[in-house]
């Protein structure tokens, strides 16, 4: 973790609303494993406005790359930024993905541009699986090339048809698991692992997937963060542990991902 | 008055705790220390103040517990903690590391937890001072009923003060209509200083769905939204007693740092603004150092409570 004063090198369309910013951030790119996010001092806002946190969609060779859509007051007043402008970023913040994951067969499950971290962690993931990229409509789906180009198989829904199958992206993962056969590795096959990053509904959809499969799941959930680096204690998570004792943890610290087995649903609001 | 080639005395006197300089942090806002440590260096800070401390661990309110409002944050996290126990193992051999004095703010269901956490504190090596939350959201006698009814404040502070012989500094609430009776009664009962303010009670309301945001449904409001208030209770307070002041709501920068302590604090902490700006604290530190030099201020004691009226 480090502050550093970075400049845009780049902010441009990336299609279907969504910006691309690239950050010459040689600290905070060095050291960025997927999962993890950066905490943004968004320029032309109140200066007493919170910083705001941005999930990672690539980094290295000295960038850090973040794909945004404006959707709120931080992601509108980002829409200013000119390349050239510094910006001060805290980063990487969080624990991210594990890499390290041994002899599964991973399956990426993203909504929307949850599927920005997990295009990074397929480039630096030493084994390919496939990607089930879900939205609302073709649009907001984006990164296909990403996984392609990494050697990956990518499965497309949307709930309006306009691309892919039509419904749930949980209903193409479905279909998958179910030719797949035994999910725990039987039949000579590896057994499966899930990495979800996107809505909580969806999250929790695969949460309760991997659980009931008995296979390893890894979801980044999206909690309302404040200070970004385990200060505030504003962004938390109720967690299970192996004893079963039930704790919050910070979405920021602990977070933004966690064991499918940790998360308790519902119980935070 | 100095010369261009002497530092101005940067040091106060808290109630007989020295810090090399006038700024430290606002409970909460800080961690325990080790959260901040790898982008902020703990030994430049003048005291370290940590999130409250109660006896047993505490799980702290629902979420949403912090929103953003115009000016400044509406939280109510709810004091989630290890309890004493736990910050004393986890947290205070990494604080002995470092040479800075640590303040722990505590707080309690019960004057008598209040008095247990004061007491078991008092022998662990490298507390320097407590801080009292009397304005906690979550004690019996519930809101913040208890640091807003002077009598009961009386009987906080001299139980406390029973236990222990660490200096102790109670922080006042903002929301009473007279602070400079709440000032006078921490004075006599043998408070070695006062911090003020706490946040101020604040509600905001989602239109949509006519709900509260917080899950707590009201809050404390932080921020450049409540320094104004600040400055002005601090002054009052500050004509009242001859106990220092640790003066704190919404500094940004050294300008409002500046502006507390000509109003009568002794010291300032900030707040709010470390987590949008973690060196703040440094930069406020700087700035003062500049202005005393600036104004040919030897000390940073001959700041405080110099404004003219």
């Amino acid at each position: 973790m480090q502050i550093e004063d970075v400049t845009v090198e780049k902010h441009d369309d990336f299609g279907g609303g969504y910006r691309l910013l690239v950050l010459r951030a040689p600290g905070i790119a060095s050291e960025s494993v997927p999962g993890q996010f950066v905490h943004i001092r968004v320029p032309g806002l109140y200066e007493s406005d919170l910083r705001r946190p941005f999930s990672i969609y690539h980094a290295g060779n000295d960038q850090v790359r973040l794909l945004y859509k404006a959707v709120g007051t931080g992601t509108n007043a980002m829409l200013k930024v000119a390349v050239g402008d510094t910006l001060s970023v805290i980063g990487p913040l969080g624990r991210g993905f594990p890499t390290d994951h041994g002899d599964t067969f991973p399956l990426f499950i993203a909504g929307g541009y949850g599927v920005a971290p997990l295009s990074f962690l397929a480039q630096v993931m030493p084994c390919k699986g496939v990607a089930f990229l879900g939205a609302g409509t073709a649009s907001d789906i984006f990164c296909v090339e990403d996984f392609e180009r990494a050697g990956w198989e990518v499965k497309v829904a949307t709930e309006d048809g306009s691309m892919g199958s039509k419904g749930l992206v949980t209903g193409v993962l479905d279909d998958f698991v179910e030719g797949y056969g035994d999910p725990t590795g039987g039949s000579d096959k590896a057994a499966l692992e899930y990495y979800g990053c996107g809505p909580g509904g969806m999250l929790k959809a695969v949460g309760d997937r991997a659980l009931a499969q008995g296979c390893q799941g890894w979801l980044s959930l999206d909690r309302h963060m404040g200070c970004g680096v385990g200060a505030c204690l504003a962004c938390v998570q109720k967690v299970r542990n192996a004893d079963g004792d039930v704790s919050w943890a910070r979405g920021c610290r602990e977070g933004p991902v966690f064991d499918a087995r940790e998360v308790v649903w519902g119980d935070n609001e | 008055m100095s010369d261009a080639t002497t530092q101005p005395d940067m040091s106060v006197n808290i109630g007989g705790l020295i810090m090399k300089n006038p700024v430290t942090v606002a409970s909460g806002t800080f961690g325990y220390g080790p959260e901040y440590a790898e982008l902020v260096d703990l030994n430049q800070l003048g005291a370290m103040v940590v999130k409250g401390i109660m006896p047993d661990a505490w799980e702290g309110n629902k979420t949403p517990r912090l929103i953003h409002t115009d000016g400044g944050l509406i939280n109510a996290i709810g004091l989630p903690g290890p309890g004493v126990e736990g910050f004393i193992e986890t947290y205070m051999p990494f604080l002995r590391q470092h040479d800075v004095p640590v303040i722990v703010n505590i707080w309690g269901r019960s004057l008598e937890e209040y008095g247990d956490v004061a007491e078991r504190l008092s022998d662990v090596e490298g507390v320097h001072a407590l801080e009292l939350n009397i304005s906690c959201p979550n004690i019996k006698k519930g809101g913040n009923q208890f640091g807003t009814d002077a009598t009961m404040t009386a009987d906080l502070i001299s139980l406390v003060r029973s236990r222990t012989k660490l200096p102790i500094i109670p922080k006042l609430a903002p929301n009473v209509s007279d602070i400079k009776l709440f000032a006078r009664v921490c004075e006599g009962c043998g408070s070695d200083a006062i911090s003020m303010i706490n946040s101020m009670p604040a509600m905001a309301i989602d239109i949509e769905t006519r709900r509260p945001i917080l899950a707590n449904k009201v809050g404390g409001l932080t921020g450049p939204a409540v320094h104004a208030i600040a400055v002005k209770l601090i002054w009052e307070a500050a004509s009242v007693i001859k106990i220092p002041i640790i003066g704190m709501g919404g500094i940004m920068n050294g300008d409002d740092a500046i502006e507390m302590m000509i109003a009568g604090a002794s010291a300032v902490a900030v707040g709010t603004a470390n987590f949008i700006d973690p060196s703040t604290p440094v930069r406020v530190i700087q700035d003062i150092q500049d202005y005393l030099i600036r104004h040919n201020y030897s000390s940073a004691k001959d700041l405080v409570g110099s404004v003219v009226v």
